[in-house]
C-alpha cells in the first residue's frame, strides 16, 4: 500500500516540475551546449538565413498577338555563400492555357508547370521563359496569369548542423594580444566593483541601523538606483558626465576645481600625480566602476542591514562598559558579525559583476578601454558579425563562471558545516 | 576637561556645518544661481568660533534662544560675505544653522570630558553628513531626470546648472516632450508591449513554477536533491552566455521580433528563482494542514489550490513583484531579439532613441522617466513584498 503511494507521489512529482524543467532545459541549458558546438565552427551572422531559392514572375505579351503570351521566371539562389539542391518549382495556371515548347526539365500537367531547376551554386541566377497560348484562342489576362505566384522548394545544408569543426576560434580568442587586457579589464572592473558596493553598502548599513527621523524613507531611497530600468540611469548619468553641457563638469568648473572639462566615460587614462609619483588611472573604467557601485551597493546594503539588526544589543552594551572606543565596537563586535554575510556577497556579486554587460555597455558601448569579457561576446558576435568567435569568448566567461561557483558552493558548504 | 578634546569638538562640528552648507550651496547652484566659491576659510573659521561660543554659554541661556541667536548670527555672517542672492538662500542657510546648532547642543562640558567624545562626535557627525550626502548621490540623477524632461533644447544649452523647474509656463508647455514621446515617438505602444511582456512573464513563470515548487519542497522523488541545487547553478548562468545561442536559434525558426519569443526567454530565466524562492515558503508550511487536506479526500491539485495557494499569497506576491520587475527592466534579450520598432518594449525603444539620429535630450529622458516611473511606485507602494523578494532572489543582479 505504501509503496503505491510512494508510487503515486513520484508520479504526481514528476508530472508537476516536467514544464518547468523542459523550459529551462531548452532556453537555458541547451543553448549553454550548444555554445560549445559553435564555439568549434566557422559561423557569421550572414550564413544564419537559410538558403532559399526564388523567382520573380514577368509577364509580356506578344507583339500583335493577344492569344499568346511570354512569361518570365527570374530566378535566382538568395544566398551569398552556399549551394541549394534539388531545386523543385510549381507554378498554377488558369484554364485552358497551354505552353508552345517546354524544356527538358519542365512538365505541365493538368494546369501545373512543374520543373526540376537541379542544383543552384551560390548565387547562382537564371531565366525561365516560356511561351503559353491559349487552347481557345482567346485574349490571355495577364492579371490573372500574375495573381498566381510561383513555388519553389530545395535543400540547402545548414551550417549550424554540419559535422565540419574548426579550433580556430580558440586560437583568435588565445593567440588574440588584447586577449590578456581583456582579462585584466574584466577583473579590474569585477573586484573593485564588488569590494565598493561592499563596503558604501557597510556605511548605508551603519547609517541606516541608527535611529532618526526618516529612516523608512531613507531605507526606499537607498534602494531606488537597484530597482530603477538600466537603461534609464545609464543614459541620465550620461548626461550627467558629458564633458560639455554635462552638469558635474560643469559644477565643478564652477566652483573652481578643475580647469577644463574632463570626458569621464571618454579617456582611457588620466595621469596623476600622488607624491611626486605619477600614477595612471584608468579613467573611463573607473568612471564605469563608480557607475557600477551606486547602482550595486544597496543591494549589498540590504543584506548587511538585515544581519546588523540581528546583533544582540547586549554586546554593545557590554563593551560600552569596557569603555571601547567606536572603532573598536565596529572592528571586535560588527565587524565579525556580518563577516559571514560579506563573504557571501561577494561571492555572489563577484560573479554577477564578471558578467555584467547592460551597464558597461550602454555607458561606454566598450569603448576607451572598458572592453569586459561580456563586451567582447557582443562585440565578436554581433558588431564584427563572428557568431563562432562570440560563441567562443562565451566559452571562456563558462569556464570561469565554474571556477567562481565551484569555490562559491564550496565557500556555502563550509558554512553549513559551521552552523 | 582636556583642552584637546575642545579643539577637537570645535573642528570637527565646524567641518560639518560647512559640509552642510556646501551641498546646500551646490543645490543653489543647480537651481540656476550664479554661486562660484564655497567660502571655506572665512566660513570655517567663523563656524569654529561659534562652536566655542555655543560650549562657552552652556546652559546660562535658554536653549532655544541660544540655537537661534547662534544660527542667525551665522547666517547673518555668511549673507555679507556671499551677495546678491535670494532670500530663500539665506533662509536656507538658518535652517540648516538651526539644525546644526540643535545636534552640537548635547556635546557639553560634560560629554567633553568623557572618554572616546571626538571619537563619538567624529563618527555622530559622519553618520548625518553621510545620510545627507547618500540621498543627495542617489536622488539627484533621478531628479536630473525628471528636470531635463520638462526643459527645452535651448534652455538645457543656456545654463547646463538651471535645475529648476519653471512652472510658470503652464503644464502643456511643461509636459510637451511627454505630449512628443507618445505622440511622435510612439511610447504609448512600447509601453503596452512592455506591459503585456511583464504581465505574461509573470503569469507564466507562477503557473510553471507553482507547481514545480510544490514537489520540489514536499514530494519525494528521484532526483530531488539534484535538481534543487541545479536550480542555483542554472540560476547563476547570466544572459550573455545563452545570447548568442538563443540568437541563432531563433533566426532559424523565425521566433525573432516576436513577443512570443521574447515570452519565453523572459519565463525560462525567472523561472529558477521563482522556483528557488516559493519552495522556501512552501517548506514553512505545517505539514498536517496538507495532511487534513488528504484525509478530505482532495487530490494534490487540489491541496495546492485549497490549501497551498491561500497560504502563501505574500510569498507569490513578492515572486510576482520581483518577476515584473526584472521583465520590466531587462535590456539584452530586448536588444538582441527586436529590431523592428513594432515589436519594441520601452527599454529597447529608448536605446534606440538614443542611438538614432541626434534625438533631443529632453526626449530621451521623457523616455527615461516613462521606464522608470511605474516601477518605482510600484517599489514604493509594494515595498515589503518587493524587498523580501529582493533578498530572496538578490544571488542574481
Amino acid at each position: 500500500m505504501s509503496s503505491k503511494l510512494a508510487k503515486i507521489e513520484k508520479r504526481t512529482a514528476y508530472l508537476l516540475i516536467l514544464p518547468s524543467v523542459l523550459l529551462v532545459f531548452s532556453i537555458i541549458l541547451f543553448p549553454i551546449f550548444s555554445n560549445i558546438w559553435i564555439s568549434f565552427k566557422n559561423v557569421e551572422l550572414k550564413d544564419l538565413r537559410i538558403p532559399e531559392p526564388r523567382a520573380k514572375k514577368l509577364v509580356k505579351s506578344i507583339n500583335d498577338n493577344p492569344n499568346q503570351i511570354k512569361v518570365i521566371y527570374k530566378l535566382r539562389n538568395s544566398s551569398l555563400t552556399q549551394e541549394i539542391t534539388n531545386v523543385k518549382f510549381k507554378d498554377k495556371y488558369p484554364d485552358d492555357i497551354e505552353p508552345i515548347s517546354l524544356n527538358n526539365k519542365c512538365q505541365f500537367k493538368s494546369n501545373l508547370l512543374k520543373c526540376e531547376l537541379g542544383n543552384w551554386p551560390k548565387k547562382y541566377r537564371e531565366n525561365l521563359e516560356i511561351v503559353f497560348q491559349n487552347i481557345n484562342n482567346q485574349e490571355i489576362s495577364k492579371k490573372e496569369l500574375k495573381s498566381y505566384k510561383p513555388k519553389l522548394s530545395g535543400k540547402s545544408q545548414n551550417i549550424l548542423l554540419t559535422y565540419e569543426f574548426t579550433l580556430n576560434n580558440f586560437k583568435k580568442v588565445i593567440k588574440d594580444k588584447a586577449f590578456i587586457d581583456l582579462l585584466s579589464t574584466t577583473f579590474y572592473y569585477t573586484f573593485f566593483g564588488t569590494i565598493g558596493a561592499i563596503v558604501f553598502g557597510i556605511l548605508a548599513a551603519q547609517m541606516v541601523n541608527q535611529k532618526f527621523f526618516g529612516r523608512t524613507f531613507m531605507r526606499s531611497v537607498l534602494l531606488f538606483p537597484y530597482v530603477a530600468p538600466v537603461v534609464a540611469l545609464a543614459y541620465t548619468w550620461e548626461l550627467l558626465l558629458d564633458p560639455t553641457s554635462g552638469t558635474l563638469n560643469n559644477l565643478l568648473i564652477n566652483y573652481q576645481i578643475i580647469d577644463g572639462p574632463i570626458n569621464l566615460l571618454g579617456q582611457k587614462y588620466v595621469t596623476l600625480n600622488i607624491l611626486g609619483f605619477d600614477f595612471k588611472l584608468r579613467l573611463a573604467l573607473t568612471t564605469v566602476i563608480i557607475f557600477e557601485i551606486w547602482r550595486y551597493f544597496p543591494l549589498a546594503f540590504l543584506f548587511i542591514l538585515a544581519r546588523l539588526q540581528a546583533v544582540p544589543k547586549e554586546l554593545y552594551e557590554a563593551a560600552d562598559v569596557d569603555g571601547a572606543n567606536p572603532i573598536q565596537k565596529f572592528l571586535n563586535i560588527t565587524f565579525p558579525q556580518i563577516l559571514a554575510v560579506i563573504s557571501i556577497l561577494f561571492m555572489i556579486r563577484f560573479i554577477w559583476n564578471f558578467n555584467k554587460f547592460e551597464d558597461i555597455f550602454l555607458l561606454t558601448g566598450g569603448a576607451s578601454g572598458t572592453r569586459t569579457l561580456p563586451i567582447n561576446v557582443y562585440q565578436q558576435g554581433f558588431s564584427i558579425g563572428d557568431i563562432g568567435m562570440g560563441s567562443a569568448v562565451s566559452i571562456v566567461i563558462v569556464v570561469f563562471l565554474l571556477i567562481f561557483m565551484f569555490i562559491y558552493f564550496k565557500l556555502l558548504g563550509k558554512r553549513a558545516d559551521e552552523n | 576637561m582636556k583642552i584637546k578634546n575642545i579643539l577637537n569638538y570645535c573642528f570637527i562640528s565646524s567641518l560639518f556645518l560647512f559640509s552642510l552648507i556646501c551641498i546646500w550651496k551646490i543645490l543653489v547652484t543647480l537651481q540656476g544661481i550664479e554661486l562660484t566659491n564655497f567660502n571655506f576659510n572665512k566660513l570655517f573659521i567663523f563656524g569654529i568660533i561659534l562652536c566655542a561660543i555655543n560650549l562657552l554659554i552652556g546652559k546660562k541661556l535658554n536653549l532655544n534662544i541660544k540655537i537661534i541667536l547662534l544660527a542667525l548670527l551665522f547666517s547673518i555672517f555668511d549673507y555679507f560675505i556671499s551677495k546678491n542672492l535670494p532670500i530663500w538662500y539665506s533662509f536656507g542657510i538658518f535652517l540648516i544653522s538651526v539644525f546644526f546648532f540643535n545636534t552640537i547642543k548635547n556635546y557639553d562640558k560634560n560629554f567633553l570630558s568623557k572618554n572616546h567624545s571626538s571619537q563619538k562626535l567624529f563618527f555622530n557627525f559622519l553618520t548625518l553628513f553621510g545620510i545627507t550626502l547618500f540621498s543627495f548621490v542617489i536622488l539627484f540623477p533621478f531628479y536630473m531626470m525628471l528636470v531635463t524632461s520638462f526643459k527645452t533644447q535651448a534652455l538645457l544649452l543656456l545654463n547646463p546648472l538651471d535645475f529648476s523647474i519653471n512652472f510658470a509656463q503652464g503644464l502643456p508647455e511643461l509636459f510637451k516632450s511627454y505630449f512628443i514621446v507618445f505622440k511622435d515617438y510612439n511610447f504609448g505602444r512600447y509601453m503596452l508591449t512592455s506591459t503585456i511582456v511583464s504581465l505574461g512573464t509573470v503569469i507564466i513563470t507562477l503557473i510553471f513554477a507553482i507547481p514545480a515548487a510544490y514537489a520540489v519542497a514536499r514530494l519525494n522523488f528521484f532526483g530531488k536533491n539534484f535538481l534543487s541545487t541545479s536550480i542555483l547553478i542554472i540560476y547563476l548562468f547570466p544572459a550573455i552566455v545563452l545570447v548568442i545561442p538563443l540568437y541563432t536559434i531563433f533566426s532559424q525558426l523565425g521566433l525573432r521580433n516576436s513577443i512570443e519569443g521574447l515570452l519565453i526567454v523572459y519565463t525560462a530565466t525567472t523561472l529558477p528563482v521563482a522556483i528557488y524562492m516559493l519552495q522556501g515558503y512552501f517548506k514553512s508550511i505545517p505539514k498536517e494542514l496538507e495532511e487534513a487536506g488528504i484525509i478530505d479526500g482532495q487530490n494534490w491539485l487540489g491541496i495546492i489550490f485549497k490549501i497551498i495557494l491561500p497560504l502563501s499569497l505574500p510569498a507569490i506576491s513578492s515572486v510576482a513583484l520581483y518577476v515584473f520587475m526584472i521583465a520590466w527592466n531587462e535590456f539584452l534579450f530586448s536588444l538582441m531579439f527586436l529590431d523592428r520598432p513594432n515589436t519594441f518594449t520601452l527599454s529597447r525603444a529608448i536605446q534606440f532613441l538614443n542611438v538614432g539620429a541626434e534625438t533631443p535630450r529632453q526626449y530621451l529622458m521623457a523616455g527615461s522617466v516613462v521606464v522608470t516611473l511605474p516601477i518605482l511606485i510600484i517599489f514604493v507602494y509594494f515595498e515589503k513584498y518587493l524587498v523580501s523578494g529582493l533578498t530572496a532572489g538578490s544571488v542574481k543582479g
